[in-house]
């Protein structure tokens, strides 16, 4: 592990506390993120996992305070180095964004704007939050692109988005999240729409920037395997609320809860080759005025009575959180 | 917008054998997604309303205008509200012979209708039946047949109109003509496109596997996909053919003086705007803009409900 | 790019060589310009010598190579009823439209977008559905009759602008323009804003629909995420991808307010080409029509051509395919 700076060595970068964001639709409302708590240090890895509907790209969206209406953030604390962000104006939170927390979006096609040149959306990012000529603004543009691994910056600077591949433009959009060395990146699943190599090659050098930085990383995905190699921390995520947490070891290798269950079971992986693949019946409920109790119970083969009461958390181990009324051991297919 | 009734409508296939019971729930959940805009409704009703006036002129109008009998060039350009000789009181005034307004504006009415609906729904039919062959045939048919579309569409209407009716002179199937060559294309062109959509789809190839007749899989298999945004246009084109109808006959180049449109009257009415008589041109030009809006407002919420695009 | 732009000329030199036989076989199968110009009671001689001096009695064919050959000139016959060369007489009126729908486009741009864009950020505001209503109140009203409630209202009620005529003129490069005076302005602002009201609803529902579908892309929130001001997602992140659709219609729809010009010029006595194409069809002055439409023909390929070709400029995804 890195230096730590003497002022926040023992506070966490960001510190997430009963986050609750709602959607208010005319047919009611949704309840994307209800009531998700977690800690991410300096350097450290977060990857928050679940089945999209889950609400965890929405809990991003709401660390970066890009909730657009009807969505608001109505109850919970986001304590970003101490402050909380929930509190912020526009102006202070927007003088954060893109300085000291940043976001990788999912599609790299999509995340860049088609019509601007890569160096103008890279000069316009480093020039709002730092006042240097625009010549010093591009040489930062061009020695961020050297950083991430792609070739000959200066002349992808002039290119224009459609003009590279998908894991150039999503290294681009790596570079731009990492012009200010922030304090804390969220990454909405920047790999899935990649090739599997670009993927591993991506992973190591955001892993490493991660590292060399003391940047802390939330790495928003679907994909647990992907988790188990980069992670120091995990939480699963299920119709907006976070059902297991934990370190990455101990609740991959010692899941306890059903749904966790499933992710690791639907994985294919090479020491249970040939085996079948476990299927996680049914589908994710409909948030809408989700009643109460736990939502993955109408797939759940263990859901009794019981389960009609939201669940208690419980540490059965150190550092490994639980939302269950009927923790499985075993998996059952 | 319900996101239920939403989920419903975006089901993109109607499947071909739609049973009755599912027809049924479909049509409710799209009358009530239409409901949902006041100002939508509005419009339809008050459209009826209009169409029921147009319908009953000869019989609820207070005079037949065209009557010689029933009209006295004494009574001419008397202001709203005024009394003839009779004792017959004139609600909106008369006209340059004398013509009660009210009366003439019912029969203009029923004129403009018959022309603007008229030729939108024969444009509709001649412009989809093309758009539906060249989308289901392809080849360089098709792209023959779009580049006409093309052609067509990027000249103004009015200019083509203009320049018909100037070779083939005043006449009411003059301007029907006029209007459908002015139209056809946009129907064509949605069509088209949603074909070109659906030819791809499974069901398509299945019908031809099954060696269904060429007319069957174009009338009962695509033809049903098209209708939404067919739908949106027609009502967009009935409103844009009355106003044409109405801007060619104001210019002199549209139906006979013998069968005055709501246009007509208010070219009649022009010369004598100047001089103060506003109303025999303003009411008939109060009715066409009431006509026109009502349509658009309704097509205008037909499109915000049947675009898949709005729909998530 | 050089060979894209060698075929759209060809392909536009083509369109308009077919424009050219319909417009020509429109004119002379189905109107009979003899009926109209020559009066019922002249002799069977005069008739013969008139027919026979306007070309009338050749085969349609020969009366078609002779219209090409002499159009390739620059000539298309002189007008049956000003007896001047009808070409000539087109030019002449052609500033006056020209000015009145190029101030009539930029009345429906300064207005429409920004009108558009407001209604696109704040799609359930009280104003932008006000706006959105007026909208559809725009694009219903029927251009004349708008026209004639203008008259009504601002010179015949009000007095305060002129209803007729172009006013004031001033002579530069040896063309006539009503923009340069204040008095020509004057008389110019009912017209313009008549001509203007349909396409400002056009551009107006455009910008709106363009910015509402741009909003929700990504980039949009990723530009947000990087920290940067409202003003320079809207002003640039958002605008500049909207801007490409609508600077595409808009350089064609420049060619179709010339076309609806012919209703304005009407009612506000506009000396433009509108006007004399009307006065031309009342009476079959078939030179001036032929003209007029060869004219318009020409206007609306070169329009297109621009459009395709700024288009190309603009947006940079086309412009890398056309290259290559």
């Amino acid at each position: 592990m890195t230096v730590t700076s003497v002022t926040d060595r023992n506070s966490p970068t960001l510190e997430v506390q009963d986050l609750k964001t709602h959607f208010f639709l005319k047919g009611g409302v949704l309840r994307a993120v209800d009531g998700v708590s977690f800690t991410v240090g300096r350097g450290k890895i977060l990857g928050l996992v679940g089945e999209s509907g889950s609400g965890k790209s929405i809990t991003g969206f709401s660390i970066i305070g890009l909730i657009d209406p009807p969505g608001r953030i109505t109850s919970g604390r986001i304590l970003f180095r101490d402050r909380d962000l929930s509190k912020l104006s526009e102006k202070e939170m927007r003088q954060l964004r893109g300085n000291r927390i940043a976001m990788i979006f999912q599609d790299p096609m999509m995340t860049l704007n088609p019509v601007l040149r890569i160096d103008t959306q890279m000069v316009e990012a480093v020039l709002a939050h730092d006042k240097i000529s625009k010549q010093e603004a591009r040489a930062r543009a061009r020695d961020a692109l050297g950083m991430v691994g792609i070739p000959s910056p200066e002349e992808r600077l002039s290119a224009y988005p459609h003009q590279l591949s998908g894991g150039m433009r999503q290294r681009v959009a790596i570079a731009i999240s990492m012009l200010h060395q922030p304090d804390l990146i969220i990454a909405d699943e920047p790999t899935t729409a990649l090739d599997v190599t670009i993927q591993a090659q991506i992973l190591a050098e955001v892993q490493k920037l991660a590292r060399d930085h003391g940047t802390a990383l939330i790495w928003i995905t679907h994909d647990l395997s992907v988790v188990a190699g980069l992670a120091d921390e995990v939480a699963v995520m299920y119709a907006g609320r976070i059902v297991e947490q934990g370190n990455v070891d101990s609740v991959l290798d010692r899941s306890l809860h059903p749904y966790t269950h499933g992710l690791i079971g639907s994985v294919p992986s090479q020491n249970r080759a040939r085996k079948r693949l476990v299927q996680i019946p049914g589908m994710t409920p409909n948030l809408l005025d989700l009643p109460p109790g736990c939502a993955f119970r109408s797939r759940c083969a263990h859901a009794d009575m019981a389960c009609e009461q939201d669940p208690p958390i419980t540490t059965p181990e150190p550092n490994h959180a639980l939302r269950c009324f009927h923790p499985q051991r075993e998996y059952a297919a | 917008m319900s996101i239920g009734a939403d989920t419903e409508l975006s089901a993109p296939v109607i499947p071909p054998s739609v049973s009755k019971r599912h027809e049924e729930s479909a049509l409710r959940a799209f009358w009530q997604q239409f409901a949902s805009s006041k100002l939508a409704l509005t419009g339809l009703v008050v459209f009826g309303m209009i169409a029921v006036a147009a319908v009953l002129a000869p019989w609820i109008a207070p005079q037949n205008p065209y009557d010689l009998t029933q009209i006295s060039i004494m009574d001419s350009r008397l202001a709203p509200g005024e009394t003839s000789m009779d004792g017959y009181t004139y609600w909106l005034g008369t006209d340059d012979q004398g013509r009660d307004m009210v009366s003439a504006m019912l029969y203009g009415l029923r004129i403009s209708l018959l022309v603007g609906v008229g030729s939108a729904v024969l444009a509709c039919i001649f412009g989809s039946c093309l758009g539906l062959f060249a989308g289901y045939v392809g080849g360089w048919v098709e792209s023959l047949i779009m580049r006409i579309v093309d052609l067509f569409l990027s000249f103004p209407a009015i200019l083509v109109a203009l320049m018909i009716l100037a070779f083939l002179g005043n006449g009411v199937m003059n301007v029907v003509l006029a209007i459908i060559v002015v139209e056809w294309a946009y129907y064509s062109r949605a069509v088209r496109g949603t074909a070109l959509v659906e030819r791809q789809r499974e069901y398509i190839e299945a019908a031809e596997c099954l060696v269904l007749p060429p007319r069957r899989i174009l009338f009962r298999h695509l033809m049903p996909n098209c209708l939404p945004p067919l739908i949106v246009i027609a009502t967009m084109q009935v409103a844009r053919a009355i106003s044409l109808e109405a801007t060619l006959s104001f210019l002199g180049l549209g139906v006979p003086i013998t069968e005055p449109s709501l246009g007509l009257l208010i070219a009649n009415g022009y010369q004598y705007m100047l001089s103060g008589r506003y109303w025999i041109s303003f009411y008939p030009g109060v009715a066409l803009l009431i006509t026109i809006v009502s349509i658009n407002l309704v097509g205008d919420h037909l499109r915000d409900i049947l675009n898949p695009r709005n729909q998530r | 790019m050089t060979t894209w732009l060698l075929r759209r000329i060809l392909q536009a030199l083509l369109i308009v060589g077919a424009m050219s036989v319909t417009v020509f076989v429109a004119v002379n199968v189905i109107g009979d310009p003899v009926e109209v110009l020559i009066s019922p009671e002249a002799t069977q001689e005069e008739r013969a010598r008139l027919i026979a001096s306007l070309g009338l009695d050749q085969p349609l064919w020969k009366q078609y190579l002779n219209f090409v050959s002499d159009a390739l000139r620059g000539s298309l016959g002189n007008s049956f009823v000003y007896n001047e060369p009808a070409l000539g007489l087109v030019f002449s009126r052609l500033p006056a439209t020209l000015e009145l729908a190029v101030l009539a486009l930029l009345i429906a741009i300064l207005v429409g977008i920004p009108l558009g864009l407001y209604a696109g950020l704040n799609p359930d505001s009280k104003a932008s559905k006000t706006i959105m209503a007026g909208s559809i109140l725009g694009f219903s009203l029927p251009t004349f009759w708008v026209g004639l409630v203008m008259i009504m209202v601002f010179a015949v009620q009000l007095g305060w602008l002129p209803s007729s005529g172009r006013g004031q003129t001033v002579e530069v490069f040896g063309v006539r323009w009503s923009f340069l005076t204040a008095d020509g302005l004057q008389h110019m602002l009912l017209p313009a804003v008549n001509l203007a009201l349909f396409k400002l609803s056009m551009v107006l529902r455009l910008t709106r629909a363009g910015t509402r579908e741009t909003l929700s892309m990504d980039f949009v929130k990723f530009a947000r995420a990087k920290g940067l001001k409202p003003a320079r997602v809207i002003g640039v992140h958002v605008l500049k991808n909207i801007m490409i659709p609508i600077v595409t219609v808009l350089g064609l729809e420049l060619g179709s307010l010339i076309a609806f010009a012919v209703v304005t010029e009407t009612i506000f006595d506009w000396p433009g080409m509108g006007k004399l194409i009307v006065d031309s069809i009342y009476v079959l002055d078939r030179p001036v029509i032929v003209a007029y439409l060869m004219m318009i023909v020409l206007l609306f390929v070169t329009l297109n051509l621009i459009v395709d070709i700024l288009y190309s400029v603009l947006d940079p995804r086309v412009r890398l395919e056309s290259r290559t």
